[in-house]
Formats: structure tokens, sequence, C-alpha cells
């Protein structure tokens, strides 16, 4: 029995900003005062402000902590733990006012949330199993297999109008039905976690602070269809979520959650992880499914779709974490409960990653029909140092850009592909007016190249091919043929590609071709980047007026390309100069400019 | 785990122990003082006391119970206010465990404040 709760977040975010040693220190010091049997010090998933970490609240007066030093912690510990002195100078700003100190769930930052899929993420520890039934957990299995039967269940999902949250977008409930109408003497449950778009990582706060949840909708899957094998692939470059699934899978079994005879009811469910050795195209569920089977990931044509012939031949589902995540609710709160939220054809709510050029980098979980503008301004905090927003890139390198004009269209499924884009994983990179839509597009490209897997011809050539066009436009040795070459090349890949990855590996080009083509031809036409980013068209020039010769520039210049003497203005010999910008960040009297 | 009976008896052991860390506007607030006059006049046993009932009769849904600091009235100390929403809030002085243990029985569950340990009856003006 403890009378505080500390909660320290565990993610990767935070950890990587020092939360164990926070944690370290909490429990040194809490024993240091005598605390130890008041106060216990729990280790949470991601609370989604990553930019903020290390976070730690303590209840129950839910104290919000952000950016906590350890040299904080013996303060924190006796004013606070001990004496109920809230320490308002560490508290995270936003939650306090004139007034007094708010709650968190009043702060921009959390009002305009819904958290379904990260229920508990950031509140229990996800390496105690017994927290996470503590919130529900494994109430949505007995259920199902005490009271209902596979169809009902199936028939809950379609009723829900869930669709998978891995980019695609199709119903869970139909992919179930399929599966479970193919009769086979094996069937498998498979979990993608295998999630590899830049900038996106809700599925690793999700089996990082709450991987019970996954078995839960697994095994619940598995009972639908008829399967009693899982298996959950994911990245080896998530050490902290195969760490805790790996802990979560040995806890459940020893609960006899996962194993032979289930709740006495003779369903047997098991599951085992597979880790993915860094291939990208492993997200893609063909290739994923060769690579548990053991043999090099490289994707197969569909159909047989893996509902007919999945892993090892047999009628298998896959869906993603975030997917999963959603299912336990739903079967205990009721499909009208999940269709209630979010719009017609896509409901419930959606986890973002937001990244890029925002206040607030993080993750956030929506009702599907929030703005762009909501997310942005007011979960998001903005654009940082007042700058003006320009586009955000969603569903990485398959999707697409949202330019300024569809600030206020509602995100969902099918607006976001009738504008170019996608949902995707729900990767959200938001650019301001410094960057460069050619530079985007060509880092997105640079991506796909590196991880094409080769099988197809469209996507191992054709993707050099647009990178090389792209290379050549953005160092201004284009001309306009080139551009409707790499247009017609897009087409051509998007078309004859095997595989999911090389279909929608133009999308990057195709949407910044369509709502950014001014830029891609100021580049070609006036050999000019607008927003300043690409090194070979652009150059730094001094101005003679504003300069007063204080030789600061001319010493910091790495290249020993600004030539001048004191009380003299200066000039950068554009020879010599290698356009890092250094001089114009020292420069005290804002007298070099880019041009 | 045989049975939903025993996932049902883990559920309900621990909900009072992660109920702790809900965020709702409408708890009753039960404050302990806890400065260094609550301290040494015994304002820990009290506050671990507190703590201890409302978990184990299930209230932590309902109930908050935290610290605060020096209210300006040491010779009262242990102090504990205690405040419903929409309701005035009502200050109980020089508690003991054991008036802990009534303040909850008869306040924070049958809903009646204990009078007799109030600062109102103490007549201190």
């Amino acid at each position: 029995m403890y009378r505080s709760h500390v909660l320290v977040c565990g993610g990767t975010g935070c950890t990587s900003s020092g939360s164990p040693q926070i944690i370290e220190k909490l429990n040194e010091e809490i024993i240091k005062q005598g605390l130890q049997d008041e106060v216990a010090v729990i280790q949470t998933g991601c609370h989604g402000l990553c930019a903020l970490g290390p976070i730690m609240i303590v209840y129950p007066d839910a104290s919000f902590y952000s950016m906590v030093k350890v040299e904080d912690i013996p303060e924190i510990v006796s004013e606070h733990l001990l004496k109920g002195r809230v320490v308002t100078r560490l508290l995270y700003k936003e939650t306090v006012t004139a007034a007094g100190v708010r709650a968190l769930i009043d702060t921009d930052f959390y009002k305009k949330q819904h958290r379904v899929a990260l229920r508990n993420c950031g509140v229990i520890n996800p390496e105690v199993i017994d927290e996470y039934i503590g919130t529900g957990g494994y109430e949505a299995l007995g259920k199902v297999l005490t009271e209902m039967t596979p169809d009902e269940v199936i028939q809950v999902l379609l009723d829900s109008g869930l669709r998978g949250r891995g980019g695609g977008g199709f119903p869970t409930g139909l992919k179930w039905k399929l599966a479970k109408q193919n009769d086979g003497d094996q069937k498998y449950v498979c979990c993608n976690a295998d999630e590899g778009d830049p900038g996106a990582f809700m599925d690793r706060s999700v089996l990082e602070g709450d991987p019970h949840v996954v078995l839960e909708a697994m095994a619940i899957a598995g009972y639908a269809i008829g399967a009693n094998q899982g298996y959950i692939y994911v990245r080896a470059e998530y050490p902290i979520a195969v760490e805790r699934l790996q802990i979560a899978i040995k806890q459940a079994r020893e609960y006899n959650l996962l194993g032979k005879d289930i709740f006495g009811t003779g369903f047997d469910f098991d599951i085992d992880l597979r880790l993915g050795a860094g291939a990208f195209v492993c997200g893609e569920e063909t290739a994923l499914m060769t690579s548990i089977e053991g043999k090099r990931g490289e994707p197969r044509p569909r159909p047989p779709f893996p509902a007919q012939k999945g892993l090892f031949g047999k009628p298998t589902i896959l869906n993603n974490v975030e997917t999963y995540a959603n299912i336990p609710q739903i079967i205990l709160n009721g499909p009208e409960w999940f269709a209630s939220m979010g719009t017609e054809k896509s409901k419930g709510t959606k986890v973002f990653a937001l990244g890029g050029k925002i206040h607030n980098t993080g993750l956030v979980e929506i009702p599907m029909g929030t703005t762009l503008r909501e997310v942005i301004e007011e979960i998001g905090g903005g654009i940082p140092d007042g700058k003006k927003f320009k586009a955000a890139q969603t569903g990485g390198p398959s999707g697409g850009c949202i330019p300024a004009e569809h600030f206020d269209i509602p995100i969902d499924y099918d607006n976001l592909i009738s504008i170019g884009s996608m949902m995707g994983s729900g990767g959200l990179i938001v650019m301001d007016e410094d960057d460069c839509m050619v530079d985007i597009a060509k880092f997105f490209l640079e991506f796909t190249v590196e991880e094409s897997c080769g099988k197809c011809t469209p996507c191992r050539v054709g993707t050099r091919r647009m990178l090389e066009i792209l290379t050549k436009i953005t160092k201004g040795q284009a001309t306009m043929e080139d551009l409707d070459k790499l247009e017609e090349l897009c087409y051509y890949i998007k078309d004859n590609s095997l595989c999911g990855l090389g279909q929608t590996a133009p999308n990057p080009v195709l949407s910044t071709l369509r709502y950014f083509r001014d830029e891609y031809e100021a580049h070609i036409k006036e050999k000019r980047c607008p927003a300043g980013v690409c090194k070979a068209l652009l150059s730094y020039v001094i101005d003679r007026d504003k300069c007063r010769g204080c030789t600061l520039c001319a010493r910091t210049c790495p290249a020993g390309a600004i030539i001048g003497t004191v009380k003299n203005p200066h000039v950068i010999d554009p020879d010599k100069c290698v356009k890092c910008g250094a001089c114009m960040e020292k420069c005290r009297f804002g007298a070099i400019y880019k041009k | 785990m045989k049975s939903l009976a025993e996932l049902k008896a883990i559920r309900e052991r621990m909900q009072n122990q992660v109920g702790i860390r809900a965020e709702d506007h409408n708890h009753i607030r039960v404050v302990v003082g806890m400065a260094t006059c609550g301290i040494a006049a015994g304002a820990r046993p009290v506050l671990n006391t507190l703590a201890k009932e409302v978990q184990d009769r299930g209230l932590t849904d309902k109930v908050a119970v935290t610290q605060t600091g020096c209210i300006g009235l040491c010779q009262y100390e242990p102090i504990v206010e205690v405040t419903a929403p929409g309701e005035p809030k009502v200050t109980y002085i020089k508690m003991t465990p054991e008036k802990a243990v009534e303040v909850v029985n008869r306040h924070l569950v049958g809903g009646h404040v204990v009078d007799e340990y109030t600062l109102g009856a103490a007549d201190i003006r």
C-alpha cells in the first residue's frame, strides 16, 4: 500500500533523455528520506510529450514534472513527496497558470486528445501484468471465450467500423471474416510491429507502454478465426519494446492467459516473437510472412491473400499493433461506442507521431475527423520561431504532403487519399517555410532506394532513376524535359511494382509536384531554391552597408573563404565557400544573407 | 489461472492501486498538512492511515489523498482538510490515525462531517 505513486516515463524518448538515472536517484532519495513504504516509483510507457522528457507524474495530485534533472530529485522528494509542496518551477509550464496549477487533462496538448489505443500508456507499469489486469485487462478475452461465438466477435468488429491502422485502412472485421471462412488444419495470427516509416513511433510506444493489450487482442483474433498460434514480428531496433514483450509473454503464460485451455474453456493460444533485421520491406505483409518463415524478406504477388494462403501457406491474419490495441476496448464497450467516434467512414481514433517543425514533438491520439489545424496549432503548440506553415507530410515514404490550403481538412482515410496523401501508419512531419519540397521528396526517395528489396525492376531501377533526376534538379542541372520524364516514371513505377513499397514510392514526388510544382520549376528555370536549402543553388553574401568589419565571420569560416580587414566590410569568396552557414549564424549585425 | 473469478479478484485488488492514477475533477480532496510543524506533530502516520483506508475500501476513484504545506495553524497540527466538489471545506485538527479512520468511516463513506474534530468545534477565536 502506497499513498503516492511517482510515474516516470520509460519510453524510448525519455530513456534516451535520462529517465533510468532519474528512477535510480528517486529510489535512492526516497530510501534516504524514509519514504520507501509510502511512495512507489513506477516506470511506465510513453506519455506523448517526448520533447519534454524525462517526464514524471506524481499521483494522487497528478503534478506533471517535465525535463526532470537528476539534481532536482532531492528537492522534489523532500518538498513534494514528504511535505506536499509542489515544486512549481519544475512543473510542465502549461499546467502552471495564474490561478494555480491546473490538471494535465486541461492543457492544450491533452485537451483534444482521446486515448483509446494509448489508454494505458504512461499510466501502468508495462512490466507488471497485474497492473494491466487492474485497468480491465484480459476481461475482453474472458468475455469472448465464455460468452461469445467466433462469428459474434467478428460481427462486433464489423459493426465497429475499425480499419487497419497500419496504413491501408482495410476493414479489420472483414479481414478476420475472410480468414475464418478459409478452412485449414492450421491458421495463424500475426502482428506487424515492424514499424519503419521515418518519424513514426506509435507502435513502439504501445509495445513499450502496454504490451499486454497486443497479446490479449491476438488471442481474441485467434479465437475468432480458429488459430492457436500467433507471431509478433517486431524490429530488433526496438530493444525496450522487445524486452517488455518478452516479459509480458512470460507473465501471460504464468497466468495461463496464453497457453493451453485458457480460462478452462478448452481454447489454446500461444505467441512467439520474431525479430526483424531492419529491412523496411518486411513491413509489407507478404514480405513479413516470408521473413517469419525464415526466408529472405521479399514480397510476393497477391492474390492469394494472406487470409487464403499466408504464413507457411496457411490462412493467416496480419494486423498492425495499433489496430490490436483498439480491439479489447471495442469488445468491452461495444461496437456502438467505437463507431460513435470519428467520421462516417473512419471510426475511432488515430495515433500520430508529431515531428519536424512543431513545438510539442511527441505522440498524440485524436478522434478521426480532427482537423490538421487543431492537431498542429492547438495540440502541437504551433510552429516554433513564428515561422509559417508550409506543409505536413503524412504516411512516410508512401505518403504525401498536405499543403496549407488543406489546413482545415478533417483527417481521415478517405480525405487524405483524396488530396494525394495517405494516413499511413501515422507519422506526421510538419514543415515550415525553410523546408524545400524538392529536398523533402529527395529525402524520401533516398530512403526508398536504400530499402528497395530489388525483386522487381520498376522499383529497383525506377526509383534510382527518379532519385538521379531529383538530384539533378537540386543541383540546378535539370531541364523541363527531366521534370516530364520524372512524372512519367512516377506513374510507371506506381502501375508496375510488385508490392506496396514500390507502388507508393513515387507518392512523395507526385504530391509535391501537385502542390509545389513552382518550387521544382524555380530550381530548373531560375536555378534557385526558394527555401534556401539546396546548397548548390545558393550563395552567401555579405551586405557591405551592414558589415562592421568585426572579423568574427572570417575567424569562424572553416574554409577560409572570407576575406577582409578589421573595420572594413568583408567579402565571401564564392569559389572557396562550402555553404555551411556558420558565418551567418555568428554574425551579430545580420549582415550575411542567403541568395 | 483457471477462471474468470480469479481474473476478477486480481482486478479488484489492483484497481484501487491503479485508481490512484486517475485524473478527475470530481474527486473529494483530502489534504494533510505535511510541513515541518505537521510532521513534528505526527502528520505522517495520519497521512498513511488515510491513504491506506481509502485504498483498502476501494475509494480511490472518488477520493484523492494528498499533502500540503503549512497553513499557519501550527499549534493545531496535524491538520486534515476535506474538500468535496460543491461543498465548503472541512478542516479537521489535532488528528491521529484513530481519528483518521473515523473520518474515513463517517465523513468520506457516510457523508457526515465529524463535527467534534473540526476547527469550528475547537472554538479558537
